[in-house]
C-alpha cells in the first residue's frame, strides 16, 4: 500500500522552516492539520518557510488545502514563503486560488439571529404574504367582472382540457375513495348500532353523512392534491420557463389567461363529482348493510331516500363548488408565486395542497356554522 | 386613427431610460441609469455575468417596476403608464427571452397565431399562413405543427424569435440570443438580427456579453458595472474599445488580454 500523507519540518540555518512534504496526498484519506506547523511558527524562530517535495507521491486537491491554511497562517505573521521547492503544478493551482481576491461583502456572515429579530422577520413576512394573496383575490374578482362582461380573454380548448383533467380523469380516484369512506361509515356505525338491533339506521347515517359533508369534504380533498398541486406546478413551471413572463408582455393577463379557467374548469366538475362520490359513498355503505348487517339492497336504499333531504344534497353540492374555488385559487396562487428553481416549483406544489386543504377545512367549519343558524 | 409611431415627435430618441434605480427589497443593484436609444439604433446592454443586464430588460419591457426613475419611450411614460396605454406601448414590443419563453401548451403555429388573432383582423386560415411565414423567416417553414419540446433548443430560440416578431414590432428585445446557440447559428441570428433591423425599421435591444456578436451588430450600448453599482460607459462599442477612458470596459471587450501599448 502507498505511503500515507505525511508533513515534517526542520529548521535550518536557524531561521528557515523547511516543510518537507512526503508520501500520497489524497483526499480520501484526510489532510494533515496546519496546526503541527503552526505550533512551530508560533515559537517566532522561523523567519521563512521553503519546502521539500522531493519524496512527494501522486497528490491531488488535499496538498493545496493544506498549503492554503500554512499560506494563511504565514501572512498573518508576514513570514515570507517560498514556493520553489512545491511541484510545478502545486504552484500554479495555487497562484490561481490565489489569482482573484475574495469580494468585499461577498461573504455571508452566519450569525444566529436573536428571538425577536426572528419573530420580526416572521411577523413582515406574514405580513407581505397576506397582502400578496389579498392583492391576488383583488385582481380575481376584477377578471370575474371581465368574465361576466365577457371580455375575458382565455382560449376554449385550454378550458375544455382542464375540464377534462378535473372532471373524468378525476373519477377513478373519486369512485374509490368515497367507495372506501362509505364502507368506513358503514362499518363504524354498524358496530354501535348492531348492540341495540338498530342496524337499518347504517343507511340514514351514511346517506347524511355523504350528502352533507364527507362527499364534498373528500372530493375536495381529493382534488387538493390531485388537481391543485398540478395547477401550481404547471403554472410554477411556466414561471421559470418565462412563458408567464411572454404572457405578460404579449399585453395577455395571466390571471385572465391561466387563473380563470382553472378557476370555472373546477367550479363546474366539482358539484358533479360531489355528486357522484355521494353516490357512490351510498353504494358503500350499502355494500355493508348488504354484506353484514342482512339488510335487503332494497330495504337500504329505502331507508336512505327517506333518510336524505334534497336540502342536504343541494348543500353539500353547494358545498363543493366554494371547495372548487379555494382549491383553484390556492393552486394558481401559489404557482404564480413560485421562485426561479426547480425546488421552488416542488414548494410551490407542497404549498398549494396545504393552503387548499387548510381552506377547505376551515370553509367546511364556517358551514357548519352558518347552515347551523340558518336551521339547513 | 392612425397610430402614431414611438418616438415620431421630432426628437430621435426611440426609448429614454432616465434615472433608473433597480433594487431587490433594500439591495439596491443598480442606480443612475441615464441613456437613450435611438430609432433603428441595435443597442446592447453588456456587462460581466450578474451585473443585472437582464434585470435592466425586465425594466424596460415593464416586468419589473423600478425603485425609481422612468423608461420613455418616445415621449410617453411607460413606467407610469395606465393599463391601456402600456397595453398599447407593449404591443409594439417583441420579446425574445432568454428561454425563448414559447407557450409550452400550443404548436409554433398556435404561439405566434395567438397574437395575430388578438390584435388584428385576420380569419383563421389568414392567420396560419401569417405564423407560417413568421417561421419561415427565422428558417423554419414546415415545423408549425411542433410543439416547443419536440425542436431541439436552437429551433426553440428561432420560433420565439418568430413570435417576437409577429406583430412587425418597432422595439424588439433579445434577452442573451446566442447563449446556448452553437457558434454557427449563433452568427446567423446575429445576421437575422440585422436584416430584421435594416427591413422592419425597428429598434433592437440585445442583452449580450458576446463579444463577437456586440461588434457585430452593436452600434450603441451600456456598460453595467456590478461593483460601481451603475453604468460605467455608453456609446459605440467600437469606440469604447479604442477610446474608453475605464480600463474595466476596454478590459471586457478585450476578453482581459493585454492592451498593446
Amino acid at each position: 500500500m502507498a505511503e500515507n500523507s505525511q508533513v515534517s519540518f526542520t529548521l535550518a540555518g536557524d531561521s528557515t522552516l523547511n516543510v518537507q512534504l512526503c508520501g500520497v496526498w489524497q483526499l480520501r484519506s484526510g489532510v494533515p492539520p496546519a496546526t503541527l506547523v503552526e505550533r512551530e511558527l508560533e515559537t517566532g524562530r522561523a523567519r521563512s518557510v521553503a519546502f521539500d517535495a522531493g519524496k512527494l507521491g501522486s497528490w491531488d486537491s488535499s496538498v493545496l488545502i493544506f498549503l492554503v491554511q500554512l499560506s494563511e497562517l504565514c501572512r498573518q505573521r508576514q513570514i515570507p514563503m517560498d514556493r520553489a521547492g512545491l511541484p510545478a503544478g502545486v504552484q500554479k493551482l495555487l497562484a490561481l486560488a490565489e489569482a482573484v481576491p475574495e469580494r468585499k461583502g461577498a461573504r455571508r456572515e452566519l450569525t444566529e439571529a436573536s428571538v425577536l429579530e426572528r419573530i420580526g422577520t416572521t411577523a413582515i413576512g406574514v405580513a407581505g404574504s397576506l397582502t400578496e394573496m389579498l392583492s391576488f383575490l383583488g385582481e380575481m374578482t376584477i377578471s370575474s367582472v371581465r368574465l361576466f362582461g365577457m371580455k375575458a380573454r382565455y382560449r376554449a380548448s385550454d378550458l375544455f382540457l382542464l375540464i377534462q383533467q378535473c372532471g373524468a380523469q378525476a373519477l377513478p380516484i373519486v369512485t374509490l375513495i368515497s367507495f372506501l369512506v362509505g364502507v368506513i361509515l358503514a362499518f363504524v356505525g354498524a358496530v354501535q348500532l348492531k348492540q341495540f338491533g338498530a342496524q337499518i339506521y347504517v343507511a340514514d347515517l351514511v346517506g347524511i353523512a355523504m350528502m352533507r359533508e364527507m362527499g364534498a369534504m373528500m372530493t375536495g380533498i381529493i382534488m387538493a392534491g390531485r388537481t391543485g398541486a398540478a395547477f401550481a406546478a404547471q403554472l410554477g413551471t411556466m414561471k421559470v420557463t418565462q412563458e408567464v413572463d411572454a404572457l405578460t408582455t404579449a399585453g395577455f393577463s395571466p390571471l385572465e389567461f391561466l387563473v380563470l379557467p382553472r378557476v370555472i374548469a373546477l367550479i363546474l366538475m366539482m358539484p358533479l363529482l360531489c355528486l357522484y362520490s355521494d353516490f357512490v359513498g351510498v353504494l358503500g355503505g350499502a355494500a355493508i348493510g348488504a354484506g353484514m348487517l342482512d339488510l335487503s339492497w332494497t330495504t337500504y336504499f329505502h331507508e336512505t331516500v327517506n333518510a336524505i333531504t334534497l336540502t342536504d344534497i343541494f348543500g353539500g353540492v353547494f358545498k363543493s363548488s366554494i371547495y372548487g374555488v379555494l382549491i383553484a385559487l390556492s393552486g394558481c396562487l401559489r404557482g404564480l408565486q413560485c421562485g426561479n428553481s426547480s425546488s421552488a416549483v416542488g414548494d410551490a406544489a407542497t404549498s398549494a395542497v396545504v393552503t387548499g386543504i387548510v381552506a377547505i377545512v376551515v370553509a367546511c367549519g364556517s358551514f357548519a356554522v352558518v347552515f347551523y343558524i340558518l336551521g339547513i | 386613427m392612425a397610430v402614431k409611431p414611438i418616438g415620431s415627435n421630432g426628437a430621435n430618441a426611440h426609448i429614454t431610460v432616465k434615472d433608473l434605480t433597480m433594487a431587490f427589497g433594500s439591495f439596491v443593484l443598480m442606480r443612475d441609469l441615464n441613456f437613450a436609444i435611438n430609432r433603428g439604433d441595435v443597442f446592447i446592454i453588456m456587462g460581466g455575468s450578474g451585473s443585472g443586464k437582464s434585470t435592466l430588460l425586465r425594466h424596460m419591457i415593464g416586468l419589473i417596476e423600478p425603485a425609481q426613475g422612468n423608461v420613455f419611450y418616445g415621449d410617453q411614460n411607460f413606467t407610469k403608464a395606465e393599463p391601456a396605454q402600456k397595453q398599447e406601448l407593449l404591443r409594439r414590443m417583441g420579446v425574445l427571452f432568454q428561454t425563448g419563453g414559447l407557450w409550452s401548451s400550443m404548436t409554433l403555429s398556435e404561439n405566434i397565431g395567438m397574437l395575430l388573432e388578438e390584435y388584428t383582423g385576420l380569419n383563421s386560415n389568414e392567420i396560419r399562413e401569417a405564423a407560417s411565414l413568421k417561421l419561415a423567416l427565422v428558417g423554419l417553414k414546415g415545423f408549425e405543427d411542433y410543439y416547443p419540446s419536440q425542436i431541439s433548443g436552437g429551433m426553440q430560440k428561432r420560433a420565439g424569435l418568430a413570435r417576437a416578431m409577429a406583430l412587425d414590432p418597432e422595439v424588439l428585445f433579445f434577452d442573451e440570443p446566442s447563449a446556448g446557440l452553437d457558434p454557427i447559428s449563433s452568427r446567423l441570428l446575429d445576421e437575422l438580427i440585422l436584416e430584421l433591423r435594416d427591413s422592419l425599421g425597428a429598434t433592437v435591444v440585445v442583452v449580450t456579453h458576446e463579444l463577437a456578436s456586440i461588434f457585430t451588430i452593436g452600434n450603441n450600448s451600456v456598460f453595467l458595472d456590478p461593483d460601481a453599482k451603475t453604468m460605467t460607459a455608453s456609446g459605440d462599442p467600437k469606440e469604447l474599445l479604442a477610446h474608453c477612458p475605464d480600463p474595466k470596459v476596454r478590459a471586457f471587450l478585450r476578453r482581459g488580454e493585454k492592451e498593446k501599448s
